[in-house]
């Protein structure tokens, strides 16, 4: 377990990160998500002991990351941002490396470096030195480092970035694997990502909290809409003031979409926008039957996390926060 | 106990490696022994002097000021830069152990060149009967001139992640040790014998005369101690800003 107290980070009189609170119990994938310099990678360098905070207090397992440093950094394994390796060793050698320092027995080596090269696909790359391999290949070293000695808590900060579609959704499943039995933070501005495997979402900007409960009641609790595209054959002015009557009908707008392809000729192409989770569909149906008009195309489209984070990291809204339970 | 030693090697051997893995090794040993090499063969070749003196007084001491930062510029410099020094510390070892790990490899590099020059007194040998407590004082002196360089080049390296501005700062204090005892003429006396004290010249001739007396060695020793505990606390510097 992690708990995270009142943080504070200031680098000269730049407040990197100011009271961060939050508890991540065992177990949990919580993904920690931001734009580029929210505080992210601040937060996780103080959770691994790299730096102390200006105030307050990070505690692993109750043990103060600073005054039990070496027995919290024995517990995680860390894959640091932008993945540094060192780049004239070979991919044994270097896991050998990692384990001598972890202190881990030696009759376990071979058996541990065997296990990680299979988890992570690195048998192919034994013969080359780290600085040759592709990024997608570097960040699977990141990954099987940090995961060499079976650590309670894993942070992966950035594991996915400038790799290619194939290598993200390998990583990513690589991920969702690992972090079954394990307490894992997962770093990243990447939000199909956090949809994929995390079990919470905490969103930090400007180095505030401004977000956190699983992607579902983030989506749930966001004040964005829910959008209905409808295309519907019939008098256009009479189904625009049809669709205005529906109660909980936000707003009403002739679909424009980019690249689609215009509505055929007697028809017309509406967005029913709503309040957040709210079904228009059955309703808008019903007008359409009754009217005996018809109906072409219907599909509906939750908020997304990609809005949510949006809206609480771009302009004025940016101070605004919500949350699911804590 | 056990552990710290563990570790302090893990770093000595993965530093050597990469000595040697490299060009840095052989350029080093190479170039050391070739201009060692070409100042011993014209003395004794041209001037028909078979002697020690110059080597240990004056070569070695000059080449050592610009080899030893050579060695040390990148050992903590390009940890920084490439981010690497974010896993050593976030592994659960010493900053200590880092360092003296470190230090200890750039000490054999440091030894194993010395040991290379052997050759020469062991001609000298042949040739006629050298005194052999000067030897030994001499190469027990440059060893240990060499290693408080190696601490200072050490120090500097932690101090940036540029590996030329770890140089260039490195060479600048290793330098002002080494001038201090060639410029005193021009002070008082009484400054110029704290001067004489604190450069790392007057403590070698003493060495190089044959005679180990404790307090040369225990200069060499505090300044090795000074530069090592300095460069522990620069690289845990990352937790003052």
């Amino acid at each position: 377990m992690i708990e995270v107290r009142n943080l504070t980070k200031d680098y000269g009189a730049n407040r990197a990160i100011a009271d961060v609170t939050f508890t991540v119990p065992t177990g949990q994938i919580l993904g920690f998500l931001g734009p580029n310099g929210a505080g992210k990678t601040t937060t996780m360098k103080i959770i691994t002991g790299f730096m102390p905070p200006t105030e307050g207090q990070v505690l692993v397992d109750n043990m103060d990351a600073i005054d039990h440093s070496l027995e919290v950094r024995r517990k995680i394994g860390y894959l640091p941002e932008n993945t540094p390796l060192y780049t004239d060793m070979d991919i044994i050698g270097y896991l050998t490396f990692v384990q001598r320092l972890r202190g881990l027995p030696k009759s376990e080596h071979a058996v541990r470096t065997k296990r990680m090269i299979e988890l992570c696909g690195l048998g192919e790359m034994l013969k080359k030195d780290i600085g040759e391999l592709s990024k997608g290949y570097r960040q699977r070293v990141g990954v099987a480092q940090a995961m060499i000695h079976d650590p309670e808590i894993l942070i992966l900060d950035e594991p996915t970035v400038g790799l290619d579609p194939n290598q993200i959704v390998e990583i990513r499943d690589l991920i969702k694997e690992l972090g079954r039995a394990k307490t894992l933070i997962l770093c990243t501005h990447i939000l199909p990502e956090v949809d994929a495997t995390c079990d919470r979402v905490l969103i930090i900007n400007r180095g505030k909290i401004v977000a956190d409960g699983s992607p579902g009641q983030l989506r749930a609790a966001a004040s964005g809409h829910d959008r209905l595209t409808v295309e519907i054959k019939g008098p256009s002015g009479e189904i625009r003031a049809a669709l205005e009557g529906i109660s909980g009908a936000a707003r009403v707008a002739t679909a424009d979409r980019d690249g689609a392809e215009p509505p055929l000729a007697g028809c017309a192409r509406f967005v029913v926008e709503s309040a957040p989770g709210k079904d228009l569909r059955e309703t808008v149906f019903g007008i359409v039957r009754d009217k005996q008009w018809i109906l072409l195309e219907m599909h509906r489209e939750a908020t997304r996390l990609e809005d949510v984070f949006r809206q609480l990291t771009v302009g004025a809204d940016a101070g605004a926060s919500i949350g699911g339970d804590r | 106990m056990n552990a710290v030693l563990a570790n302090t090697w893990t770093f000595t051997i993965k530093e050597l490696k990469s000595f040697f893995n490299s060009a840095v090794a052989y350029v080093i040993l190479t170039l050391f022994l070739f201009i060692t090499g070409w100042f011993f063969a014209s003395n004794l070749f041209l001037a028909n002097q078979a002697d020690l003196r110059d080597i240990f007084g004056a070569i070695v001491p000059m080449i050592l000021l610009f080899f030893v930062p050579a060695i040390t510029m990148r050992m903590i410099a390009e940890e920084k830069k490439s981010g690497t020094i974010e896993l050593l510390v976030t592994l659960p070892v010493r900053d200590v152990e880092i360092v003296l790990g470190k230090y200890l490899a750039a000490l054999i590099l440091l030894g194993s060149a010395l040991a290379l020059t052997f050759a020469y007194p062991l001609t000298i040998s042949l040739l006629g009967s050298p005194d052999h407590g000067a030897l030994v004082g001499g190469y027990l002196g440059l060893f240990l001139m060499g290693a408080a360089y190696l601490a200072i080049g050490l120090f500097t390296s932690g101090l940036t992640p540029n590996q030329i501005v770890a140089f260039i700062t490195g060479f600048v204090i290793i330098f002002v040790l080494f001038m201090l005892d060639k410029v005193i003429v021009v002070f008082p006396a009484t400054i110029a014998s704290i001067l004489e004290y604190i450069s790392v010249g007057y403590h070698l001739e003493n060495l190089a005369r044959g005679v180990i007396d404790s307090r040369d060695v225990l200069y060499y020793l505090s300044l090795i101690g000074l530069f090592l505990f300095l460069a522990v606390r620069s690289l845990e510097s990352r937790k003052w800003r």
